[in-house]
């Protein structure tokens, strides 16, 4: 099976200032492709994902998402994050609207859609994540589960191509990360082209078509998951399974 | 949910005495004790200035102050000079509100933009507008810029106040808006939102309600403010007080008179943002 890259990273560099976050970095991701990446603290990895829908510019290499080429300055970049959803840590609702009109303002405001059809669209998406009866609900009045399953809908609801999930279960309670583990999952296998950071590793098993490791703004090692859990070839893949799988 | 409900509602009820605020605490809070404040301290200029005034001999004339206010002659009824004066004032402080907030508005946001250029503007506007008195720049407006670009007094004042408080309220939108957590910028334009489109859709809505109180104050002070137009004779409350009592030689009643028009102007504003906070508040 040959499969076109959506996104496509050659020797990508990224500094905040003297620092070197990401490090002659490269990557492809296939289209329906889900990738999972993990590392330590301060590997790079949001910064590599934030590059990915340009809330962060690189500042050397090549990068080009969903056939656009992503540098500062560039004119098609809403075009680009129009097609190219995230999932964030800490949720980010907009706390003003409830939940119908988070689902809506995107397709209102930024694709245009009549009123009528962003309503139906919402609802389709808060059906799909298990919450159709929140719709009227403010942000504040959802438990962390649910209000990240809104932001997943959020994504979903621009139609998205490609949808980039930066440790969407980290700030969650621990009896709520599977039913947001469980969304993602049934997205997965409806062949959403998925990039994800996170440290799930039951999750990370379960879909994931390719693991990739970095380490100090470095991809260390990407394998599928079977090679990946099994024999990692690295020493600093080990050191980091061994932490993230035994506590 | 419904366990969670469950959950949250077990804990024994708070003891009733920590959910109350002290007695004297709500008393001092309470509007009825801040009208009584105010009497209070009024009864107390009043009398101290009644008792000075009686031992200066002066002549009361009360009965001649309502006819200031407005009159009843052959035409019919009219307004008397100082509610025209009170007119003037408050058109004086609506323009110049509405040029200090357009003003303000555009200072805070190139402030906030990426232009270099533009921030360094904004930043020398604001440091030369705090750093100059209030006086000087009306002096500025009236005699100097006013001549060259033909202004009037009135458009002077107006042009004055409006500059000199679009810096102070460009640093209330400029809060404001930093105010708004970064993650709100990120989720906006992740769904692919223009810069304007998140401060219209996302971030002015969420800043809005942090920005009302400080700029209630702002309203307040342009307000008493706008008395320094005075020194360039435009002829608003001020003015038309001072004028009034070179013909009538009434200065304790016509000062008094105009205080309590300004007071009750300001008073007014408070209690109308304070209802609109409360609804603002109530549907976030
Ligand atoms: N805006 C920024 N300015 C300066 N340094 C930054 C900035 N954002 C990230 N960094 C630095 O870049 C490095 C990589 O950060 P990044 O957030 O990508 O790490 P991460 O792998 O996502 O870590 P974590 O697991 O803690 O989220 C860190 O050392 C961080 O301190
Ligand atoms: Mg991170």
């Amino acid at each position: 099976m040959t499969k076109t890259p959506v996104i496509s990273a050659r020797n990508l560099d990224k500094f905040y200032g003297e620092f070197h976050a990401l490090k002659n970095l490269s990557i492809d991701v296939a289209e329906g492709e889900r990738v999972v990446i993990c590392g330590p603290s301060g590997s790079g990895k949001s910064t590599l994902i934030r590059c990915f829908n340009a809330l962060e510019y690189h500042q050397s290499g090549q990068l080009i998402v969903d056939g656009i080429e992503v540098y500062e300055g560039s004119n098609e970049i809403i075009r680009l994050r129009q097609n190219v959803g995230m999932v964030f840590q800490q949720f980010n609702l907009f706390p003003h609207l409830t939940v119908l009109e988070n689902l809506m303002i995107g397709p209102l405001k930024v694709r245009r859609v009549s009123k009528a059809d962003a309503e139906a669209t919402a609802r389709r998406y808060l059906d799909r994540v298990h919450i159709p009866d929140q719709a009227d609900k403010y942000p504040r009045q959802l438990s962390g589960g649910q209000q990240q399953r809104v932001a997943i809908a959020r994504s979903l609801c621009m139609e998205s191509k490609i949808i980039l999930f930066d440790e969407p279960t980290s700030a969650l309670d621990p009896e709520m990360i599977n039913e947001v583990l469980d969304v993602m999952v049934e997205l997965a296998e409806d062949g959403m082209t998925m990039v994800c950071v996170t440290h799930e590793m039951g999750f990370a098993r379960k879909i994931a078509d390719r693991m990739v490791f970095m380490d100090d703004g470095e991809i260390v090692e990407v394998a599928d998951p079977e090679t990946f859990f099994t024999a990692p070839r690295s020493e600093r893949c080990r050191d980091f399974l061994e932490k993230v799988l035994h506590h | 949910m419904a366990g969670l409900s469950k959950s949250l509602a077990a804990p024994q009820p708070p003891a009733p005495e920590l959910r109350r605020p002290p007695f004297l605490r709500r008393l001092t809070r309470s509007t009825g004790f801040s009208i009584l404040v105010y009497a209070v301290v009024l009864a107390a200029i009043g009398y101290a200035s009644y008792a000075g005034a009686a031992r200066m001999g002066y002549n009361w004339q009360w009965y001649n102050i309502p006819r200031y206010l407005y009159r009843f002659t052959d035409d019919g009824f009219q307004l008397g000079e100082l509610t025209l004066g009170l007119v003037m004032s408050i058109y004086l402080c609506v323009t110049s509100f509405a040029i200090a907030f357009v003003l303000g508005l555009v200072i805070a946001l190139l402030r906030l933009s990426d232009l270099i250029i533009g921030k360094w503007l904004a930043v020398c506007l604001l440091e030369f507008l705090r750093n100059i008195p209030l006086l000087v720049l009306v002096y500025l407006f009236y005699y100097v810029l006013g001549p060259i670009f033909g202004w009037d007094r009135l458009t002077a004042g107006i042009l004055c106040l409006g500059v000199f408080y679009a810096a102070l309220i460009s640093e209330i939108l400029r809060a404001g808006i930093l105010a708004t957590p970064k993650g709100q910028w990120e989720a906006a334009r992740s769904i692919g939102m223009t810069r304007g489109q998140a401060y219209r859709y996302i971030i002015i809505p969420q800043a809005w309600p942090l920005m009302l109180p400080p700029l209630t104050g702002e309203v307040i002070q342009l307000i008493k403010s706008s008395a320094i137009v005075s020194v360039i004779a435009v002829a608003e409350l001020t003015t038309i007080g001072r004028n009034l009592i070179s013909d009538t030689y009434m200065s304790f009643e016509i000062w008094f008179t105009v205080a309590l028009i300004y007071l009750a102007v300001t008073l007014a504003i408070s209690l109308v943002v304070t209802a609109l906070e409360k609804r603002v508040s109530h549907n976030a």
